[in-house]
Order: C-alpha cells, then structure tokens, then sequence
C-alpha cells in the first residue's frame, strides 16, 4: 500500500565563537527511486542565507546541496521540508543465488556506474575489515545458503545480540568496538553489519534515511525515528538486486523506511559534512518528524 | 690506482665497468680527475659538498621512536649515463607518459577499458585513489598529467626497466637539484669542462608551462604543501624558492564562487595553477577525507568548475598501484598498437587463473603484495611474501592466493645494476636505481637531464635499495659528447631565475615572518638582560644588593630563571623563533638559516656546561653575536617587500616594547641605585651615551637616549618611527583615501611619544606606551594576519 508522508527535519548549530569562512554539504533530501519512492514537493532552507549555494548530484546519485558562508555568524538553522510517496519496500522479491554463485556473478561485472555492486566491497573508512566480525559472519554461514537469506540472518541476530544505547557511541566510535561491546545505534549496528557481509564478499553498502515518527494503531514505534536514521542495503546477485535490511529495527526497508542517500559508509552520505572554522566548540540538534499524510 | 679494488659482481651489469672490464667513456674523464688527486685533496673536495649539504639543513628525518634526522647520505661520486642512451630513454618514457595519460583519462571519463575486459574492473572499485567525486571531472588544462617521475632500474639484459610509475605528487626533483648544487661544490673546477647536461632548462621549462596554464591574467600558480610536519617539505621550500613561486598550504586557500583564491595580506588574490605535493586524499576535507587539516574545503568544487588546474589532476595517483603494472603491456598494445617502449618489473595480477598459477609455480624467484600498494617493490610494508616464505601470513600460499587472488600481484624481483659508491675511502659496486623526472612542457614531455639515484647499502639484496635502510643517494650527470652551453644559474645559488612579481605575501606567511621578527628579537633582549645579571653576580656580596634583587625579580617576570647558566626560557624563545622560521622557509637564504640553526646548536650544547656568573656573560656574549648575525642576514639580503616589512615590524614592536618595561622597572627616580647604567647597558648604548652626554647616567639622560631620540636604533621613539613608515607601505595603508585603522592607531602612538620630555615621560606614561604598542599587534592581526 503506497504511503505519503510529510517530512519536517532540522538542524541547528551554535558556535561559542563566531564561526567565519564555513562550508558545507548536506545529503538529506529523499531521493527518487523508480517503484519504490517519488519525491513530490522538497525544500532546504539555511538561515542566515548563504553566501553560495549549489545543488546537485553526487557520484551515488544522492542530492546535495553544497552552501558557503562568508561573513561570520553564530549560529545556522537548517529546515528541511519534504513530501515523499513510498509505493514498496526493499525485500528480496525472488530467490537469490547462494554465495559461490555471488562471487563469480560478481567477477563478471565490468559494470562502474552508481549501482554496480564493484563499489561496495571494499573497505571503506567507516567500515573496515576486522577480524571478531568476519569471524562471526563466518560461524554463521551454512553451506548453500541463499544470500538474501543471510542478510536476513545477520540482520536478526545483530538485532538479538546487539543492545540499542543512544550514549554509548559517537560518529566516530569504530564499528568493531561497538561490535565488541555490542551497543550503539543505527549507524553501528549498520556498519557492522556492513563489515560482516563484505567479509563474505556480499556487497553491501550504507543507507541513510527516514523512519515513520509514529507507528500504525497497534504496532510498536521503531527505534531510530526522531533522528535521521540508517539501514543497510546488500547486493543479491543481478536477478534480486539491491535488498535492504534495518538490523536496529530487525526487518526488510518497507514503507516506513524512506531513503536520502545511498553510499559506501556513513561518510558518504552524513547529513553535513564541512568544517567551520570557529574557535570555540559548537553544539548542534537535530529533530525529525515524519507524518503519514493519510493511511 | 682508484680502481685497483673495483670489482663487479659476476654477472650484474656495472654502469662504471663494461663486461670485459674496461672502463666505459662516459666515466674516463671523472675517473682521471679522481686519479689525479691525492687522497686527502679527494676527501677536502667530497667534504665541501657534505659541507654544503649541512648548511643548507638537507637531512634525513628518521621515523619510529626518536624522530632525529641525520646527514643526507650523499655519495660523492655521481652516477654517469651518456647523453645519446638518456635521450632514446626519454623518448621511450614520453610514450609512457603518453599511454599513462590516456588511461587515466579513461578512468575518469567512459571507463571503456574495464567495460571492454582491458583492465578488471575491481582494480579500480577497491583502489582508494579512485577518487568518486571526481569521476566525469575534466581537467582544466585538458590534461591530468604535467609532472610525472620513474623509477628505474638496469636489468641484467642491459636495458631500462620502469619499477614504478609516480603520478601522485612525485618527490625528489629537489632533491637532485640539491645533489647537483653540492658535487657541483666537490668537483669545482672539474664539472664545468665535463660536458654534464645543466637541469635549470628543464626546470625553466616546467615552470614556463605551469605558467601558459593560468587562466586569466593577474592569476597564479603556486605550491600546495602539506607544511612542514612533512618528511619532504625542505624539498618543497626549495623548488618554491628556486622557481619563484608561492608556497602555500591548505588554509592560505579559500574558494570564492568555483573560484580558487590565495589569502594575502593584500586580500583574497585569484590562484589558477597548483602544484600540489600533497596527495589527493587530503585535498578537501569537504569531499574526500573529512579528517584532514591540510585541505582546503571546496577544493573539488573550484576543480569541478574548472577554476583550477592540478598538477597533476587530483585522482591521477591510482596509477601508482603495482596492479596497473600487470596491465601496461597490455594496455599499450591495445591504445598505441605496439609493446612498451620502457618495459616495466614483470608483474601478475592474481585475480586471474592463468597468472594466479603463474606465480605460485614461480613463488621463489617472486615477491607478491597488495595489488592496490603504491610503494615500490621492496619499500618495508606489511603483508608481503618474498620468494615464498609464507611465514608472516600464517597462510600456505595455495589458500592465500585462492582467498586474496584479486587483492594481490606478484613480481619478479629483479636484479639491478650495480654503480660506484665512495665508501671507506675507495670504491665499491652496489645495486642502483634511479628517480627520473618528466614534464609536460609547452614541447611536450621533456625528460630531466639527470636524476635522483640511490644505491644500496653493502650487504643488502641487489633489489633493495632504500636510504631508510642504510642506503646513499647520488648525483646523476648526464655526459654529452661535446660541449653543453652555459647555463649556471643552477651552479651560483639557490635564489635564480625568479621572475615574478613579488606583491602576494600569504597571511600565513605573514604572520610568521610577523613573529619570527618578534621572537628573534625577544631572545636577544633576554640574553642581554642575562649578560647584565650574570656580569655582576660574581662581584655581588653575599645578601645581595637592591639592583641584584630587582633584576632576578624583572628576570623572573620574563620567565628567566638564572640559576642556570643558560635560563631555560632562551633556548624555548629560539625555539618559537626556529619554528616560525621553518613555517616560510622558502623565504631565506642557506646563509640566514644555517646561522639560525648554529645559534639553536650552540644553546643547546651550552645549556649543559655553562656556570652562573662571568662563565654565563661570556657564553651571552657569543650568544649575542650570533643572533645578531642572523639578522644582519636578513636585513641585509631580504628582499625589502611586504614579507620584510613584517618581520621588521615585529622585531621593532617589540623592541620598543621591552624598553618601555626595562625604563619603567629601572629607568626610574626611585630605582634601585645602578639602574640607569643598567637600561644603557642592556639598550646596548653605553658608547652612545658616553659621547652625548658625558656625565654619568641620569634619569633625564637615560630616558632622553632610549626613549625620545629619534636617531638612537634602540630608542622607543626610532621603532615606532620605524613601524609607522613600514605600516604606511603596506598595502592597505589607507582605505579610500582614509588611513586605516592600524595607520591611525601607529600615528597616535608617535604622536603622543613625540610630545613628551624625560620628566613627563614617568613609570604611568611608559606603561600605557607599553600597552599601546602591544594593542598594535591585534589590529596587525586583526586586518591582515586572521
């Protein structure tokens, strides 16, 4: 069933000092994905007004938009509105291959566009090899496993096994500690498992995006819907595609899962990215509502 | 006989010694002229250029625990190639370059190569240097790459063979430049005759392309360094200075509008040339590592939008990976339609069946890494297996090569040819290699005439030639078989063919040069108030006397602790002084920072043995003369510009304020007795005084001479006349027909200076000149430096 939302997201920053010279990018805008999501009406307001402003389309496809500051201020509001139609999920729609078949798909592919699988296998910064994750990853593999089965798999026991503490990390905590002491967030949750599939060879890569605020009359309220949230998207092999799994919330991306960005790791798809240049500290909020217009 | 024990090890081609042991032309000449000296005329000679090398601060820094850095291990006999075989060379590497350009173009544009099964795709996907954001990018310059280097080695068959391509942000063209400066310094007399091929053409040339690509008129180019926590920024301060171009970091950069702009203290000033010696990665934290400091945000988006051209186009370092190597025979096949004209090291990538058995039936003779490193075969890195010997890995190689094939290459390790080295007063073959150097000129790809050679330490494995592990490096002389023309500039110094004109100063720059003035002229002030203490402190009775006691505490209050020899707080302000200093290094001569370099030693080494008392007086002494030496060097070779004016202003600022604070403590009607002879002494005036006023020192005269008079360089009075004269030549000095700010803020200064006499200017009246002086250096900031 198709759904239409009204998304309402903003940051705000305070400097102590007031910050002069800033640049920035922000990866928050949902994107348009044929059959899965349509962007009707979108808008990014900056107070105070930028000096430059550019909007455009990165290597993945994510809108950006990049804006610059020349005279200091101390303080930035950013509002982003949005009305976005979800028609379907992300689940595997048919039966995937089994992991050798995978790996020789894959070194078939000659493909280096956006979507190729190639991109997403590697390490990356926030999502490098370690040793206690392949380890898991590998323990739970049985042989002849279908790999939309084993997202769903280790999307679940990461979901198990992992407990949600909005205190115990930071951005820049790295996933194999989280994974130690399994805690963390979204981000966390999405990195490890993240590692985990790669370690396997199953592409895969990070999704930045939008929880439902509220849920339907009887269901519980996911975690992760009063910030930007993130899932995890695996590769399945050309005749399933592209899957994503919310490990912190333990289910396939439905329709209360609204993409804005599609990347490697965190870092390509942070909602900003940019340094100010400023003295002091800076604090920062961030709040997210996402309304179903009508059921 | 100098070759009696040269001896070449059987089967490796020697470049001094052909197979059947004759000496080859190209080293007749060098060989006679060594002959012909006596063995200690030989080591002199080799001494003037280790010499030079000292002084101009050439050095190796070590890495690990203790971060020392020692001598440039140059060997002192050059490494000589005939001019005829460098030429078919450089054709051969032009082509190179040539396909090394068109794949890169092709990586970053339609990526036909790996759609078409010519490259496999995941040697691209998993190389870090694939820079995503840059993909579709065209370079404004219609080219990614300008500057490229080679390192090459001679293979047992006689011929060159490429061990590794340089696209990134190649090093060490200064480096034989360096090399070249200081055996030019060990063969004086000899080299001019010899018919050694000059670099300075190529170097010109290089820079005039650089030049042609500045996009409009009035824009730069310019030098990105990562600064000098940087293991090669001397070489960068050293190409700065040698071409005349601006060095600058990150943050000296801003982008306005797609714009790449300078920060001077002329304002933002338009730049559309860098060459960067920076890797990309850490160009714009914006866009690629969000981490970096060294970057400028927007960098990308000036690149995108044409704004900029890099040198070379930022992204071009993916191929540096030893993967690409396995592919360049391949590669020229298919884009040129002929095998390369410079073979490279035989190399495999595991990714594929065939050459994945290759190298496991080839193992021993092999050395197999990760296929997406950039270093050269046989730099220390972790996860390499060399012939064979799997026991770092844990793995057998079957299961390793089956589970990390794609990740993988294989090498065949190669035997180079061996050069003399001067060790231990004779001659030795040891294993080389050389760094040539390519530029794209407005002629097209030119060749270096000459190189970087580094040849391997005795003992070690022919392929592993590396400084960090003991190795030396040499000049490389390219020998022609007539006379080459004149073209010294290289020969006489450093500072050469500058041609710019000389109006940006960075704000970085400026501020530095701003304190290094400053600082320099606070050490001086504190060894003459330690020379004053320490002077009289053998003749002080025991209980001390009212003067004695009011210096320790003025002493004190400076952070000067004169229970030691030397107080400690010398060495840290030279230190400051040094390391704003090496912030704008391509400002100085080799003189001016070799003597700031000797004065750091020279306390340092005294720290630990002078004596309180007349020991430590005589030790500020010499302390005094060689400070005073550097900044004669500076103010008398300095380039008297914006960059000058700074500096001046700093050492003048804070001369006048350290007088206005010795008057105030000891220039005053209730000051300990001995206190005006005391400000003469330390103002550095007593002869002055003497001949003006001849009677002792009283408060009138004290003050009149340090304070008001104009024409004495240590008055208060002459500095701020001096500041207010160089405020007045920057630029800015006044803003639409106004003065400035800071022009005001000086002119108030010397206007309420000018209206005082001895007796009106008291303790109150020098305290608050004091803190005026001292409110100048925030507007100074504040209007030029932030």
């Amino acid at each position: 069933m198709a759904m239409l939302y009204d998304i309402k997201m903003t940051m705000d920053y305070a400097f102590q000092a007031p910050a002069a010279g800033a640049r920035q990018i922000l990866r928050a805008m949902p994107m348009v994905i044929a059959g899965r999501q349509r962007l009707i009406a979108g808008s990014i307001d900056i107070d105070p007004k930028p000096a430059t402003r550019a909007d455009r389309e990165d290597f993945f496809g994510n809108r950006l938009t990049e804006m610059a500051f020349n005279e200091p201020h101390s303080s930035v509001v950013i509002a982003l509105k949005a009305r976005v139609e979800v028609t379907g999920g992300a689940a595997p729609g048919s039966a995937s291959v089994d992991l050798p078949t995978l790996v020789r798909m894959i070194e078939a592919e000659t493909d280096l566009t956006a979507r190729s699988p190639l991109h997403f296998l590697s390490a990356s910064r926030y999502a490098r090899p370690d040793a206690a994750i392949a380890q898991w990853a590998r323990s739970r593999l049985r042989p002849g496993q279908q790999c939309g089965d084993i997202v769903a798999e280790f999307g679940l026991a990461l979901h198990r096994e992992m407990r949600f503490d909005a205190d115990a990390t930071t951005v820049d905590t790295p996933a194999a500690e989280a994974f130690a002491a399994r805690h963390g967030v979204c981000q966390d949750f999405t990195h490890i498992m993240i590692i985990a599939l790669r370690s396997l060879g199953i592409p895969s890569g990070y999704v930045s995006g939008y929880l439902r605020t509220l849920p339907p009359p009887g269901q519980e309220r996911l975690e992760g819907a009063d910030a930007m949230h993130a899932w995890v998207s695996a590769w399945c092999g050309p005749g399933v595609g592209w899957v994503e799994y919310d490990p912190t919330n333990a289910t396939f991306a439905g329709t209360d899962h609204i993409v804005a960005g599609y990347g490697r790791d965190y870092s390509d798809v942070a909602p900003v990215r940019g340094a100010m240049r400023t003295a002091g500290g800076q604090t920062s909020n961030q709040s997210v509502d996402v309304a179903p217009v009508r059921e | 006989m100098i070759l009696s024990d040269y001896m070449p090890l059987p089967g490796v081609p020697d470049e001094l010694l052909a197979p059947d042991g004759s000496i080859r032309p190209v080293w007749a000449g060098l060989i006679a002229h060594l002959d012909a000296m006596k063995s200690d005329e030989r080591e002199r000679a080799f001494a003037r250029g280790a010499q030079y090398l000292r002084d101009a601060g050439v050095f190796v820094r070590n890495y690990g625990e203790d971060k020392s850095s020692r001598d440039w291990p140059l060997s002192p006999v050059p490494v000589i190639q005939p001019a005829k075989e460098w030429q078919a060379l450089g054709e051969g590497l032009a082509e190179r370059a040539d396909l090394l350009e068109e794949i890169v173009a092709d990586l970053y544009g339609e990526n036909r190569l790996v759609a078409e099964g010519h490259l496999p795709a995941s040697i691209v996907a998993s190389n870090p240097e694939w820079l995503r954001p840059l993909v579709g990018v065209k370079p404004a310059s219609g080219h990614f790459l300008h500057f490229l280097s080679f390192e090459i080695g001679r293979g047992p068959d006689g011929g060159w063979w490429v061990l590794g391509d340089r696209t990134q942000a190649p090093s060490g063209a200064g480096y034989a430049l360096e090399n070249r400066v200081a055996s030019a310094r060990s063969y004086s007399g000899f080299l001019s005759g010899a018919n050694v091929e000059r670099l300075a053409g190529f170097f010109r040339a290089f820079r005039d392309g650089l030049n042609a690509l500045r996009r409009e008129e009035g824009s730069r180019a310019g030098i990105l360094t990562p600064g000098p926590m940087n293991e090669t920024y001397f070489e960068h301060a050293y190409i700065a200075r040698y071409l005349g171009m601006m060095l600058l970091e990150g943050n000296d950069l801003t982008v306005d509008d797609g714009r790449l702009m300078v920060r001077t203290v002329s304002g933002l000033q338009p730049i559309s040339v860098l060459w960067r010696r920076l890797d990309a990665i850490w160009a714009d934290p914006l866009e690629l590592e969000p981490s970096s400091h060294l970057g400028t945000p927007g960098l990308l988006g000036a690149v995108r939008s044409q704004g900029v051209t890099m040198i070379n186009a930022l992204g071009a370092g993916i191929l540096e990976s030893r993967a690409f190597l396995a592919f360049m025979p391949r590669l020229s096949e298919v884009l040129h339609g002929k095998p390369l004209a410079v073979p490279n090291i035989a190399t495999w990538w595991c990714g594929g069946e065939a050459e994945r058995a290759h190298v496991r039936a080839n193992a021993e003779a092999m050395l197999i890494g990760p296929a997406n490193s950039t270093l050269l075969p046989l730099e220390a890195e972790p996860g390499v297996v060399l012939r064979g010997d799997m026991s770092e890995i844990g793995l057998d190689l079957d299961t390793w090569l089956a589970a990390e094939g794609r990740n993988l290459v294989g090498q065949e390790l190669v035997s180079l040819s061996t050069t003399p080295s001067w060790e231990d007063g004779g001659l030795k073959p040891r294993p080389m290699r050389i760094r040539v150097f390519m530029a794209r000129t407005r002629d097209g790809w030119q060749l270096m005439p000459g190189g970087f050679a580094r040849l391997a330490a005795s003992g070690q494995d022919s392929s592993a030639v590396s400084i960090s592990r003991g190795g030396t490096v040499a000049d490389v002389w390219i020998v022609s078989d007539k006379p080459v023309p004149e073209d010294s500039m290289l020969m006489q110094s450093g500072e050469v063919f500058v041609r710019t004109s000389p109006g940006l100063l960075p704000s970085r720059a400026a501020d530095n040069l701003f304190w290094l003035g400053r600082y320099v002229e606070r050490a001086e002030g504190q060894m003459r108030l330690t020379r004053a203490y320490m002077s009289r402190l053998d003749e002080t009775p025991a209980g001390g006397t009212p003067l004695m006691s009011a210096l320790e505490a003025h002493l004190e209050e400076h952070g000067l602790d004169c229970s030691e020899g030397v107080p400690p707080q010398i060495d840290k302000t030279i230190a400051f002084a040094v390391n704003a200093a090496n912030q704008v290094r391509d400002r100085f001569s080799v003189d001016a920072w070799a003597s700031l370099a000797d004065l750091e030693r020279t306390v340092e080494k005294m720290r630990h043995t002078v004596r309180p008392g007349e020991d430590a007086a005589s030790a500020m002494g010499v302390l005094l003369r060689k400070i005073t030496g550097f900044s004669g060097l500076v103010h008398e070779n300095m380039y008297r510009f914006s960059g000058w004016r700074f500096l001046t202003i700093g050492r003048s600022l804070e001369r006048a304020i350290a007088m206005a604070d010795l008057l105030a403590t000891f220039g005053e009607w209730k000051s300990p007795h001995g206190g005006f002879e005391l400000c003469v002494e330390v103002g550095d005036s007593v002869m002055t005084h003497r001949r003006r006023y001849s009677v002792t020192a009283s408060r009138d005269t004290v003050v009149d001479l340090l304070a008001l008079d104009p024409l004495n360089p240590r008055s208060i009075a002459f500095h701020v006349d001096e500041i207010r004269n160089q405020v007045s030549l920057l630029p800015g000095a006044d803003v639409n027909g106004q003065l400035s700010e800071l022009s005001r803020a000086v002119l108030r200064v010397q206007a309420d200076l000018a209206v005082h006499t001895p007796q009106s200017l008291d303790k109150s009246k020098l305290d608050e000149l004091g803190e005026a002086l001292g409110q100048l250096t925030n507007i100074i900031h504040a209007q030029f430096l932030d």
